[in-house]
């Protein structure tokens, strides 16, 4: 579609950007002492605009602006977990006295701009707006992770994400140039068509373009072994950018490297078919296996190891792309959906376990788990939803969690080739067990039945029961979630 | 009634559960009476149900259906044949006794009670499910309840008794879960009703890395289950959690949880893959006699009394394997005998165990200790290799009557329930592992070496004078062992009621394993 006519159908991406310049221009106008809570309740209120603007937009698989992005209803739901994402961490931004004494105003903006870029991220079907999209994101982190200008953490987190950052980005946009020195053309469908009629003595070349691409794409969603950065930087950033980076831009890297993946690397990429098969040459599947079983096995070893909540949340948000890849091996339409479905189960529990964390952070002002003795007793309201997103997160009926790894095991049992990763799967998960309860355990086994109480905080405690409420339901019944992914798996093809 | 009754055995307790939530912490006090009511109601439920069961038939009786998740063919379906009938009131009326148990919790009521319910709940969900996804969930739901009971109310040990059941209980799980997909995608239809697989279950020819996918799946499952049961040697999570937990949930436990693992096995295991079962049942035979004599052997060495009980289920559990593997007896007479002892022997030992837990809660609730000899590493040097108690009989005759019903009933004497059921195991069993079975019953001779030593230890002989303090057992204590006595009395005299509920369901599941013995043969 040209370039006027495919407005219309970027308008929320258009909101977004109207309101970063208008926080921009607002910021500087106003008082000092009132700028934090007006812009926060700009963003806000610019987010509900934007969301309303996607609810109305048409569900019609289009390209835009000549090929460089598609709107399609895969698209759309992608932006409908930024959304909920983003305006969750900024809804409870003011209630996190971590952040007391930095500029706030100037945090939400920088997590409109990352919205901003996942919203290209996952619509993007071209090379340049692949490795823009994620370049606008990454910046944007880069800022947020070293918010805390006076905390070493936080500058150590920010450095060591710019060079991860720098260095994965750089790979894969050699990885890029290899493609479109193959293909011809930045576009990816134009990049399948040349792909598929690759000679046999091309395919070490585009193996290598693969791995390279995956470099760029397994930092985003931190797959090992490129997730290096993420423990030190998921501990050092500020708790509310870790839940965000944890849930949003691995969403985000998801959404891209999958349509990227089946496209680009697909034989019969019409993604609306049963069986994707990878373009002759590239051992796909084997390779993201590989991935996928060292992702979540590297995450729980670690994970067990740790004495911090947060970083052991890290490095279980490290665990669950592992679990998540599992179904990337695949890449078919039930592989898209287990997937997706993840991701939105995803969102509820980590984010729900995260603002656990601030909520007692905020109380007690630290997160090593040896000091959340006694929780279950002294704040039944936060411990005993902290027990139910751990057990969700563990995979545990009759949480939504459960559902989510169900279907994702799904995937590998229906395809019967890789039955090993799920058996490695189902061990990991065990393991997993074991950090979670971890937790559960200082907080309810060993302390004994106490009057003192920790109250408070009603808004943040009112969120987190809020959050648990999706976590049991879709756990007991999730056609209507289901029905809404599947009903999202349409995608612009380009008339293939 | 007929088609809720279930749904309401599996949910009421949810509801207790639920309304526990809602009444106010400054009364401690009326949780339990929340509980003791709600189980109490279960229990009459149950013993309607027991009433109006219909004796004549294999088919699934009270039986429920409802669309849960069409796109994944999940329903929710509930019924009960002959298999599950027992467990189903064995269940109730363990849930119902052990909150009489419990009257005495004081630390976290509302917690303690309503955990327990779910735990309930979560028990009576899976002998009535009939469909593979909702067992599973069911399974895993009382996972939790069961974690934190052991860990919050349990002994000094419990976090780590806690842990470690958690842990391998799930791992058996996953590995079922695993299984549980297999069946539903290589069936067609994709389907997890219990009833169509064992239709459909031996049609799966798919092979993984050269091995048959049906053995992969039934290893699986065994795995899962012997867990549970447990078989060794995946039962060293039982002795201590049994020990640690507090006595209700060890009578739970030990009455209720080892009991799944084996319906699992003849729910599931047994009718999905006759041909399979057939291929292991010298391995099942194997490691229940490896149960019966390691079990035993382990109990006599034992000097906590608690601990000695535990692993005497897990010698007691082996007599039922021993029973089951016996379905593929050729000689019928000896295939049924075993088949249906085993479940009756479910049953039973359901009943003592449960009361040898009660009887070992009762005196160290008084005496704060349960040793039968004080242990070589005791913390007080003077106290080691002494006798823990010794002489009670004479002050506490009521209680020493008790343990001793409950001591002979557990070492299998004639005349009480556990006999008719270990013998007809043992017959069973030697009418195809006559080697086996023989070497099986030398448990016997154990089983009534630790329990009658344990016997003498702590009632016979001088009366030790440090315990002239403690009391006979009070009425509510008396109250909760008589039914389960009248039960061990009564079925072991006249055990026809019991098995005329189980032979018709079991006769059914012999007969497909006799079709799949002519299939065999035939090949």
């Amino acid at each position: 579609m040209p370039n006027f006519d495919s407005l219309a159908y970027f308008l929320p991406e258009l909101l977004l950007t109207g309101l970063i310049v208008t926080i921009v221009l607002v910021d500087v106008m106003l008082p000092a002492s009132k700028r934090d809570r007006i812009i926060w309740m700009l963003s806000l209120g610019g987010l509900a605009v934007t969301a309303l603007a996607l609810l109305l937009q048409p569900a019609t698989e289009q390209s835009l602006f000549l090929g460089s992005l598609a709107a399609d209803p895969y698209s759309r739901f992608f932006k409908w977990i930024f959304l909920a994402a983003v305006a969750i961490i900024i809804g409870i931004s003011p209630a996190t006295r971590q952040l007391d004494g930095s500029p706030r105003h100037e945090y939400y903006l920088f997590l409109i701009a990352v919205t901003f870029g996942m919203f290209l991220m996952a619509s993007a079907i071209d090379l340049i707006i692949v490795y823009l999209s994620i370049e606008i994101v990454s910046i944007g982190s880069f800022v947020l992770a070293g918010f805390l200008k006076d905390d070493r953490a936080s500058n150590e987190s920010s450095l060591k994400y710019v060079i991860y950052g720098a260095l994965s980005s750089g790979i894969m946009l050699y990885g890029l140039s290899l493609l479109f020195g193959m293909a011809g053309s930045t576009n990816v469908f134009e990049v399948q068509a040349a792909l598929v009629q690759m000679p046999p003595k091309a395919y070490l070349t585009l193996t290598v373009a693969l791995l390279l691409i995956l470099a760029g794409f397994g930092y985003k969603i931190s797959m090992a072994p490129f997730h290096f950065w993420t423990p030190d930087v998921y501990q050092g950033a500020p708790t509310t950018i870790t839940a965000f980076l944890s849930v949003a831009p691995k969403a985000a890297g998801f959404a891209l490297a999958l349509r990227f993946l089946g496209v680009a690397f697909g034989a019969n990429p019409d993604l609306n078919m049963g069986n994707w098969v990878p373009v002759n040459g590239v051992a796909l599947g084997s390779l993201m296996a590989i991935f996928a079983a060292l992702t979540m096995t590297l995450g729980n070893v670690m994970a067990i190891q740790q004495s911090s909540v947060k970083r052991m949340l890290a490095y279980s948000s490290i665990a669950h792309a592992g679990y998540m890849l599992m179904a990337a091996v695949v890449l078919n339409s039930q592989a898209f959906s287990a997937i997706m479905f993840y991701l939105v189960i995803y969102l509820f529990m980590n984010l729900g376990a995260f603002l656990v964390v601030i909520w007692v952070h905020n109380k007690l002002g630290f997160d090593e788990i040896a000091q959340w003795h006694g929780l279950g007793y002294k704040a039944p309201l936060i411990a005993i939803p902290m027990g139910i997103f751990l057990f969700s997160l563990t995979g545990l009926p009759p949480t939504a969690g459960f559902i989510g790894k169900v279907y994702l095991f799904s995937v590998l049992i229906e395809n019967g080739d890789y039955l090993w990763l799920a058996v490695v799967g189902a061990i990991n998960s065990v393991v997993s067990l074991y950090y979670y309860v971890g937790i559960i355990k200082v907080m309810f086994l060993d302390a004994e039945p106490t009057d003192e109480t920790l109250e408070g905080q009603p808004a943040m405690t009112g969120l987190i029961l809020a959050l648990v409420v999706p976590v049991l339901i879709f756990g007991l019944y999730w056609s209507p979630l289901l029905g809404a992914v599947q009903s999202s798996l349409k995608f612009f093809t380009q008339g293939i | 009634m007929a088609s809720s009754i279930l749904t309401i055995l599996v949910f009421l307790p949810v509801a207790g559960a639920l309304a526990m939530l809602f009444l106010p912490k400054e009364r401690p006090g009326q949780f339990k009476w929340v509980a003791l009511g709600t189980t109490g109601l279960q229990l009459l439920f149950a013993l309607w149900l027991l009433a109006s069961f219909d004796r004549s038939t294999a088919d699934m009786q009270f039986t429920a259906l409802a669309s849960w998740i069409p796109t994944f063919n999940i329903n929710y379906h509930v019924g009960i044949d002959g298999l599950s009938m027992p467990l189903v009131f064995l269940t109730a009326l363990l849930s119902f006794l052990s909150i009489v148990t419990s009257w005495n919790i004081t630390k976290a009521p509302r917690g303690y009670f309503s955990l327990f319910l779910l735990l309930d709940a979560g028990m009576m969900g899976v002998f009535v499910s009939l469909d593979f996804f909702l067992f599973y969930v069911f399974w895993e739901v009382m996972l939790l309840p069961m974690y934190f009971l052991i860990g919050m109310w349990g002994g000094p040990q419990r976090q780590y008794a806690a842990i470690k059941f958690f842990l391998y209980t799930l791992f058996g799980s996953v590995l079922m879960l695993l299984a549980m997909l297999a069946l539903y995608f290589y069936t067609d239809p994709h389907t997890f009703s219990i009833i169509t697989l064992i239709e459909q279950a031996r049609t799966i020819d798919e092979q993984l890395w050269g091995i048959d996918m049906r053995i992969l799946i039934w290893l699986a499952l065994f795995i899962g289950f012997a867990i549970k049961v447990p078989i060794f040697p995946f039962h060293t999570w039982l002795p201590l959690a049994h020990v640690e937990a507090p006595t209700a949930v060890s009578v739970i436990l030990a009455g209720v949880l080892l009991k799944m693992g084996i319906y699992g096995l003849l729910r599931i295991s047994f009718p999905f893959f006759p041909v399979e079962t057939i291929g292991f049942a010298y391995l099942i035979a194997l490691l229940g006699v490896i149960n019966i004599i390691w079990g035993a052997a382990n109990a006599i060495a034992q000097t906590d009394l608690k601990r000695m009980v535990a692993y005497s289920s897990v010698s007691h559990m082996g007599i039922v394997l021993l029973g089951m593997a016996a379905v593929v007896s050729m000689n019928r007479g000896g295939a049924e005998a075993g088949i249906n002892g085993a479940v009756l022997q479910m049953f039973n030992h359901g009943i003592i165990t449960a009361m040898l837990f009660m009887l070992v809660g009762i005196l160290y609730d008084q005496a704060h200790h349960r040793y039968i000899v004080y242990p070589d590493d005791y913390e007080d040097e003077s106290l080691r290799g002494q006798l823990g108690f010794g002489g009670l009989a004479t002050h506490l005759p009521v209680y020493s009557a008790f343990v001793a019903l409950a001591f002979f009933a557990g070492l299998g004497l004639p005349a009480l329930s556990a006999f008719v059921s270990e013998l007809m195991c043992f017959i069973g069993g030697f009418s195809t592992f006559r080697t086996l079975t023989i070497i099986g019953t030398i448990g016997i001779l154990l089983n009534a070496t630790y329990f009658l030593r344990a016997y003498q230890k702590i009632f016979m002989g001088p009366a030790n004078e440090k315990w002239a303090g403690l009391v006979d057992i009070s009425r509510r204590e008396i109250a909760m062992l008589v039914p389960l006595a009248v039960l061990v009395f009564w079925l072991g005299l006249y055990p026809a009621p019991a098995l005329d509920i189980i032979s018709v369901t079991m006769g059914n599941l012999l007969d497909i394993f006799e079709a799949a013995a002519a299939q065999m043969a035939g090949q």
